[in-house]
């Protein structure tokens, strides 16, 4: 009578001991596959650090009146507006004027490449998600492990993997960045029109020229707007990639969580949402233009 | 006008989650109904027979759900068959491998839609190219080719404009450039007109009529709307829930409906408008009176029979040769519409 009462009340879990084997299996077993393996990844993902560091060196070499001028150059092509413009130039100077100049560059170097990254990976991905349903679905909830999981928790394994410095950071900004250009692509390919790409089948299109000529083009929009999200989730990322040793904006902002350094942390947080704010305005007013086939809709 | 272009041989088409197990069930003549509430299929395609002559239109009528937009996808094999042939010249399409069925596309047969299924990010010229360009021409070539077609359909001018910038009317003629531009010799066109307002409608028919006296393609027209099919057809099939009810020449189909169904359907027309006096004429007989050309419709050649002097004419044929007489009674009769329930005996042979 008494052990059915104790079972009802308390849950049957494992005992402690074989729970600690589990997990030390685990984690051994991992070990044992960063060590054999820790080292070649590492010149795998050797290219992609020689090309961070290399923008980052670029970035922080060029006397800053020139990166300023070349920030106002891509905000004006991507967004044909003076008023953004003036806007992006401003936040520049003012950044730099408060000091946080070297730390924006190294910012803007590590979403430079990790917005590449996610780009050269999501597109072909959610291309490859459109094709096919089991795709989608097969897709879909490890999208969403990466959206929901929380970034220390993929931090372990990545910092076992590779160490701590800039190619784990990039990973991790990746991991949480990726999922919306691959949804939206996906999303955009799937939402095209079904009449428009018949055509394309009834004139014989293959499925490359069905691809490149019908649906990316058409679905352009959505992608745009994924690109965007995409930047945007990493930035967001800064401050916790800081963590395991990336430099940037959020690197004082850990600083100053650490020692309550209320006025540093407001500036760098405000220099990241600036950048945020220059990227979305940019790359959206950019995905718009995109769509000057939409521009004589309402006139007959 | 008579030699076999399309011939489609026992064409079945079933939607479901196994199609082929519906088969058998086919063969014990299982109806539409009882197949989608005991198993759970739509038959959408019954048993089709229907043979498309060169040259002309052949028009393929029915209501929405008749399953005439799925017929039409399986003669470019948009949509693959349960079971059955799709015969055109000689060769059944449902054997033809990828690159084969590609050529098919983009050489032999052409389509029009009924959203105009144009592509929003092109311009006139680049949808009106499309064909050519999926064919594997130049840029140049391609734009050359087909300005031509532009011009032809009344788009000249508009060349640089996107589909948005155009009415529907206009958007569904740079849907027949594009069509026309690749040379094709056999036009598909689903509703092709069905989302234009009347009059457009009326428009978008007679280019399309003047298009077929010049270049006498085998077309393919799908459509709900009867004074359509009637305007249009050389021949006409009519479909109802999948399976083909009557087909012929659309004389023949006023005057001898094959059930009430399709009774009832013509009884609003205009048989004034529709019937010819060689339709209704006495073959052989002739009349003191004056002559008229065979393709006249009643209404047209009312009056002169009305006011010729034995209420009589001689019906003749393009070249004047007389094939038979018409009399005024002839024609006020043709103009009575078939009454439903009575009269079954003339309706049915």
């Amino acid at each position: 009578m008494e052990t059915i009462l104790n079972w009802l009340t308390k849950f049957p879990a494992l005992d402690r001991e074989s729970l600690r084997d589990i997990k030390k299996a685990i984690d051994s077993s991992f070990r044992d596959f960063s060590r054999e393996f820790g080292e070649s990844l590492e010149t795998f993902f050797e290219p992609l650090l020689w090309f961070l560091v290399g923008l980052e060196k670029l970035l922080l070499a060029t006397p800053w009146p020139i990166i300023i001028i070349i920030i106002a150059g891509l905000a004006w092509l991507g967004s044909r507006s003076i008023k953004i413009v003036v806007g992006a130039v401003i936040s520049f100077l003012l950044i730099g004027f408060f000091g946080m100049w070297d730390d924006t560059m190294s910012t803007l170097a590590i979403i430079s490449v990790s917005t590449l990254v996610c780009i050269s990976l999501g597109i072909p991905l959610g291309i490859l998600m459109a094709r096919s349903n089991r795709m989608q679905s097969l897709v879909t909830p490890i999208l969403d492990i990466m959206q929901t999981i929380p970034a220390f928790v993929y931090l372990i394994p990545v910092v076992m993997l590779l160490g701590i410095g800039k190619v784990p950071g990039l990973i991790a900004v990746c991991i949480y960045a990726i999922p919306p250009v691959v949804r939206l692509t996906n999303l955009g390919i799937r939402l095209v029109d079904k009449e428009a790409l018949e055509a394309a089948n009834a004139f014989g299109a293959t499925y490359k020229q069905r691809l490149f000529g019908v649906q990316i083009p058409l679905a352009l929009p959505n992608i745009f707007a994924g690109i965007n999200q995409t930047i945007m989730m990493a930035l967001s990322m800064v401050v916790i990639t800081s963590m395991i040793g990336v430099a940037g904006l959020g690197v004082p902002v850990l600083r100053s969580i650490s020692n309550q350094y209320l006025a540093l942390g407001l500036m760098n947080g405000l220099a990241i949402v600036a950048l945020a704010i220059i990227f979305d305005r940019v790359s959206q007013s950019y995905g718009k233009r995109l769509q000057k086939h939409r521009v004589g809709e309402q006139h007959d | 006008m008579t030699d076999l272009k399309i011939k489609i041989e026992n064409l079945y088409k079933v939607f479901g989650a196994n199609p082929q197990s519906m088969l058998k069930h086919i063969e014990q003549g299982i109806s539409k109904k009882d197949m989608l509430e005991k198993h759970g299929h739509v038959l959408a395609l019954n048993a089709i027979n229907i043979d498309i002559p060169a040259r002309g239109i052949s028009v393929i009528m029915g209501l929405s759900g008749s399953g005439k937009s799925t017929l039409i996808r399986h003669i470019n094999r948009l949509i693959e068959p349960t079971s059955g042939k799709v015969i055109i010249d000689g060769e059944n399409i449902l054997s033809m491998k990828k690159k084969q069925l590609l050529d098919f596309r983009r050489y032999k047969a052409s389509m029009v839609f009924q959203n105009f299924g144009l592509h929003v990010h092109r311009t006139v010229a680049e949808n009106a190219a499309y064909g050519l360009i999926i064919q594997g021409k130049s840029k140049n070539e391609a734009k050359k080719l087909s300005q031509k077609w532009i011009e032809r359909v009344g788009l000249g001018g508009f060349e640089d404009h996107y589909p948005s910038q155009l009415s529907g009317g206009m958007q569904q003629r740079v849907g027949l450039a594009r069509a026309l531009a690749t040379d094709a010799e056999i036009l598909l066109m689903d509703e092709a007109f069905s989302a234009l307002d009347p009059l457009i409608r009326t428009d978008m028919q007679d280019v399309l009529l003047d298009l077929q006296e010049e270049l006498h393609k085998t077309i393919v027209f799908i459509t709900h709307d009867l004074d359509e099919a009637l305007r249009l057809g050389d021949r006409i099939a009519i479909l109802r829930d999948g399976a083909v009810i009557q087909q012929g020449n659309p004389q023949d189909i006023i005057m001898q409906p094959a059930n009430d169904y399709i009774a009832d359907f013509i009884q609003d027309i205009n048989r004034g408008r529709v019937l010819r006096i060689k339709t209704l004429m006495t073959k052989g007989k002739t009349v003191a009176g004056p002559n008229l050309v065979q393709h006249r419709t009643l209404e047209d050649a009312l009056t002169e029979v009305a006011s010729s002097e034995n209420k009589a004419c001689n019906v003749t044929d393009n070249k004047g040769e007389v094939l038979g007489s018409i009399t005024l009674d002839q024609i006020i009769s043709g103009l009575v519409r078939v009454k439903l329930e009575s009269n079954t005996e003339t309706r049915y042979h």
